[in-house]
């Protein structure tokens, strides 16, 4: 099997499929890489560490699209500078794997079919716990959240943290992150950690746990309604709730320094909540940062790719901030295919099986024909959500069953055989017995009060004093050894020496470790 | 009974003083501070014993010289062990020393009863009681721990060997050996009926004593070890009635009393009662890969060594979770550096101990002790559960079971209810691990498909050492990333 890597050639994308370790950790189970030479340049991965890394490097791009396989990170698009499609490059019933967004992109689907290409697209990897470790699209948006704040506050004329200076109180920057999924949370925490107030809005109430786990502030409207749409994703509101929302977010308008939007629901264009009005509420100088841009937008004026000011009040709608940072997001992507792969056991030749619900979401074209949308699932994802978050039933120790009653009789019984055998046995016997039971009684209190770190050494101690039984056998040597008892008291001797002396000498040398 | 005539006042003082000693011994296992000074009183007392006792049996001289050479060889082979002995073997050391009370109870037992002749009547049957009942403790002392030793020591495969209808079996012994109970009472003949009866009463319990440890698996061993230590206790209490001995009495009491508590802490922390334990065959039958809805959905995420040594270095708060496996892979001063380096660049590192991690009750404990981690960053399970949340790398090393998250969310588990560490609530769980076999119980983990744990497969010694490696030179202190 070999598998081409071709350098990303849409205007401004920095990323590339694979990192170099993570093609030396697949190259491992037996799979060949080719990949094109300069392809992870802008992603500061030159060609030299991919040669390192056991790949071969090639300059034609014809020859590394016509391998088994080809690892891409956008769509194929038009080569202007071959005069071909890239997916024309690709080998007669090769295979792809990439963003493909089939929703949006139909004709490509068809033309991969044509060839028939086995497409899968990572960006319909189901979003279920165990698809977690090869979810691109989590990756990416961990990445865009935490770039949308750097992009921010590199314009954002301020400190993010509050401090007190010798010239003055420094106030901190208040941001608001409207959404919050993947990248939400990772806005938050970025915002978060440069010190700044952040506040978070999201229409599903399950958000509330994780916001606050970010140290953010939840914000709420009045009205109760539950958001909660497919894959973790959100569904559209009633108006009456979106009305309370838009005013929520007025008044937050006049307040915050930035505000960041992750809003998308699937299959429609993003919703828009903030409009012309809550600019005009803002201060100059704020900034919103729009991660919605490319599927048409938060932000009423938000311009795809490009940084509008809008009185005084800048909105940034870039597309590519994933790419922005193509070192860890080339590093993130490429685990999750490397995940994929495996998944998929590339190293037996991979296997593309259409009855798992990982890889028929994600296959868009197989043997010829277009395979996309792939069957609705058989359970909802929310079904799916590990039964133990929410069934989370305390678990019962092993019932004292009737512990109270089991306590009465033993007492009773007790007192019976204490009776009993005060009226039969021997008053010696009575008196060692008293000895007996008062013994276990101090040390039952005496060995609760052990510390657990100290149990060996307790064993290895009561071991060693447990060797008192020596005293028994040394009374019984009497006259010569010429008895079989007394020679077998000889033994006991021996052995509870044995006992005595490594006990003491074990649990001494143990001790002495213990320090602070 | 013709001892106790003997004891004069000054073995009487003796005798009390020895008592006081070890029980001050014990208490002074309350604190890592006291317990050097406890250890001291339990050999004071230990002397004081055998010293007052060496003058007063009375024997000839001969028979001194005998006594002193059996005490001589006996104390040095013990020191040579106890001064050889590594860690690591701790459980067996302790298993190898309960054979040795055991078979010393049974040959002081029969001994006493051959020495018998001469009572009658109530003070007879007592007597023959305290002999039958300390010869037979004794005697499953003896072979359970023997057994018990074979285990720990691989000699014997630790796996439960479950004989069919072995209930059974333990039930025919038992009553055989009460049989042998019914035609050893007041006999006439002692030597000619009494003993042989005894005799074949020592061979049921030792056959016991073998059967009931074969059938309890390796992980069981920290209660199995605990009961013997109880049953030598015993033993010796038993002993102390048939020689009318306070002082093995006392001694006997609090040992078995000891013993108790530890096997009942054991089991408590297994969420297992100790018939459970005994009789149960844990992991063998139960606990097959066939639990219906258990098998965890997804797949591990492999991680590498220089990935969690980065995780390490970039954590604040680290929690070293140490099982079996760490033991075995004698891993334990590769582990100390780990957290030696980490500490010096200003990394919280703690150790998490449960009760039932290792072989032996405080297993753990020993073991990072004697890799000189200060005890105070080790923590017993009650204590440092709630902390996991705030912590950034939760490390398990050689542990499965007590981190497994079924115990507490999966009603249908075989180990549900079990008190665990609960590592997974860690921002990263990363787990050394030789292979994707499932723990002693046979529970699959869902522990290893959770999405924020990290595999590090390999022998836990070369893992850890591996991340020393990664670790070494390179680490700054925090406030420099």
């Amino acid at each position: 099997m070999k598998i081409g890597i071709p350098t990303e050639i849409i205007e401004g994308e920095k990323r590339v499929a694979l990192a170099p370790e993570t093609l030396a950790a697949l190259k491992k189970l037996g799979v060949e890489f080719i990949v094109e030479a300069g392809a992870g340049l802008a992603a500061n991965f030159s060609d030299e560490a991919f040669r390192a890394a056991g790949a071969e490097l090639c300059a034609d791009t014809r020859v590394v699209w016509s391998a088994d396989l080809v690892l891409k990170v956008r769509p194929p698009v038009m080569n202007p500078k071959l005069g071909v499609h890239e997916a024309g490059l690709l080998k007669e019933g090769g295979a792809l794997i990439g963003f493909i967004y089939p929703a949006r992109n139909k004709e490509l689907l068809e033309k991969l079919a044509a060839r028939k290409v086995t497409a899968l697209a990572m960006d319909m990897i189901p979003r279920i716990s165990r698809a977690q470790n090869m979810d691109a699209l989590s990756s990416m948006a961990n990445i865009a959240g935490y770039r949308a704040v750097i992009e921010a506050a590199n314009l954002f004329g301020g400190f993010f943290t509050g401090q007190i200076t010798a010239a003055g109180r420094v106030p901190p920057a208040k941001v608001m992150v409207i959404g919050a999924g993947v990248a939400g949370l990772a806005a938050i925490g970025a915002a978060k950690g440069l010190g700044a107030v952040v506040r978070a809005f999201d229409t599903r109430p399950e958000a509330r746990d994780q916001v606050k786990s970010m140290g953010a502030e939840f914000l709420e409207v009045a009205l109760k309604e539950d958001g909660t749409g497919e894959g973790g994703y959100s569904r559209v509101m009633s108006p009456e709730f979106i009305r309370a929302e838009m005013e929520l977010f007025r008044k937050q308008a006049a307040e915050v320094d930035i505000i960041i939007t992750t809003a998308l629901v699937p299959g429609i264009k993003a919703p828009v909540l903030i409009t012309r009005e809550h600019i005009s509420a803002m201060k100059p100088g704020s900034l919103i940062v729009d991660l919605a841009a490319e599927q048409g937008g938060n932000c009423e004026l938000t311009e795809p790719g490009k940084v509008v000011d809008a009185g005084g009040v800048r909105i940034i709608g870039y597309t590519d901030l994933a790419s922005r940072l193509a070192n860890q997001a080339s590093k993130l992507y490429g685990a999750n295919l490397s995940n994929l792969l495996r998944y998929m056991e590339i190293q037996n030749g991979w296997n593309i099986n259409t009855e798992d619900e990982i890889v028929r979401g994600a296959l868009v074209s197989h043997q010829g024909a277009v395979t996309y949308p792939p069957p609705r699932p058989k359970t909802s994802p929310a079904a799916l959500a590990p039964a133990g978050a929410r069934a989370k039933a305390a678990p019962a120790p092993v019932k004292e069953k009737n512990f109270a009653a089991r306590a009465a009789a033993a007492g009773v019984l007790a007192a019976a055989a204490l009776l009993a055998a005060g009226l039969y046995a021997p008053a010696a016997f009575m008196s060692h017995f008293t000895v007996f039971i008062l013994a276990v009684f101090v040390g039952y209190m005496v060995v609760w009060n052990v510390t657990p770190a100290l149990h060996t050494p307790l064993m290895s101690v009561t071991n060693a004093i447990s060797g008192i039984i020596v005293i028994g056998a040394m009374l019984q040597i009497s006259g010569g050894f010429e008895k079989w008892p007394a020679r077998a008291a000889a033994l006991a001797v021996f052995l509870a020496s044995i006992n005595v002396f490594g006990g003491f000498l074990v649990t001494r040398r143990m001790l002495k470790m213990f320090r602070k | 009974m013709e001892q106790a005539m003997e004891q004069n006042g000054i073995l009487a003082a003796a005798y009390l003083a020895a008592g006081v000693l070890f029980i001050l011994s014990l208490g002074g296992l309350s604190s890592p501070e006291s317990s050097r000074r406890g250890n001291w009183f339990g050999i004071a007392g230990m002397a004081i014993a055998i010293t007052a006792t060496f003058f007063h049996s009375g024997v000839s001289a001969c028979g001194y010289w005998t006594l002193t050479a059996m005490i001589v060889i006996g104390g040095a082979i013990g020191a040579f062990v106890a001064a050889r002995i590594a860690m690591t073997a701790m459980p067996q050391l302790v298993a190898g020393f309960h054979s040795f009370v055991g078979l010393a109870a049974v040959l002081v037992g029969i001994n006493s009863y051959m020495e018998s002749a001469g009572l009658s009547g109530a003070a007879r049957a007592v007597h023959e009681t305290e002999v039958f009942l300390g010869v037979f403790i004794g005697a499953v002392t003896f072979t359970g721990s023997v057994t018990a030793f074979g285990k720990l020591q691989a000699l014997i495969r630790s796996k439960p060997l479950l004989l069919p209808g072995r209930h059974l079996i333990n039930a025919a012994m038992a009553l055989a050996a009460i049989y042998c109970g019914y035609r050893f009472f007041g006999v006439e003949n002692i030597m000619a009926q009494g003993l042989p009866a005894l005799l074949l009463m020592t061979a049921l319990a030792f056959a016991l004593g073998v059967h009931l440890v074969m059938s309890i698996g390796g992980a069981d061993m920290p209660v199995v070890v605990s009961m013997l230590n109880s049953y030598s206790g015993w033993a010796a209490a038993a002993t102390g009635f048939l020689l009318s001995n306070d002082l093995l009495i006392i001694t006997g009491a609090l040992v078995g009393s000891s013993g108790a508590i530890l096997s009942y802490i054991m089991c408590k922390a297994m969420n297992r009662s100790l018939v459970n334990v005994i009789f149960g065959g844990f992991g063998a039958e139960e606990g097959k890969l066939s639990v219906p809805g258990a098998e965890p959905a997804g797949a591990t995420t492999a991680a590498g060594v220089e990935e969690v040594a980065g995780m390490l270095k970039e954590a604040r708060n680290v929690i070293v979770i140490p099982g079996y496996g760490l033991a075995v892979a004698r891993a334990q001063h590769a582990v100390k550096e780990i957290s030696d380096k980490l500490r010096a660049g200003g990394v919280n590192v703690r150790f998490a101990i449960h009760p039932v991690a290792g072989r032996l009750p405080g297993h753990m404990n020993v073991l990072l002790a004697e890799a000189d981690v200060p005890y105070d960053i080790v923590f017993e399970m009650d204590e440092i559960n709630k902390d996991f949340p705030e912590t950034d790398v939760a490390l398990v090393i050689g542990a499965n079971d007590i981190v497994n998250p079924g115990a507490l969310e999966d009603p249908a588990s075989p180990i549900y209810g079990m008190p665990v560490l609960e590592a997974w609530k860690a921002k990263t769980t990363v787990v050394l691990k030789r292979s994707m076999a499932s723990g002693y119980a046979g529970v699959e983990n869902p522990l290893f498909y959770k999405s924020n744990t990290r595999m590090l497969f390999g022998d836990a010694k070369k893992s850890v050492e591996a991340i020393l490696e990664q670790l070494d030179g390179t680490l700054l202190p925090n406030f420099l990333n």
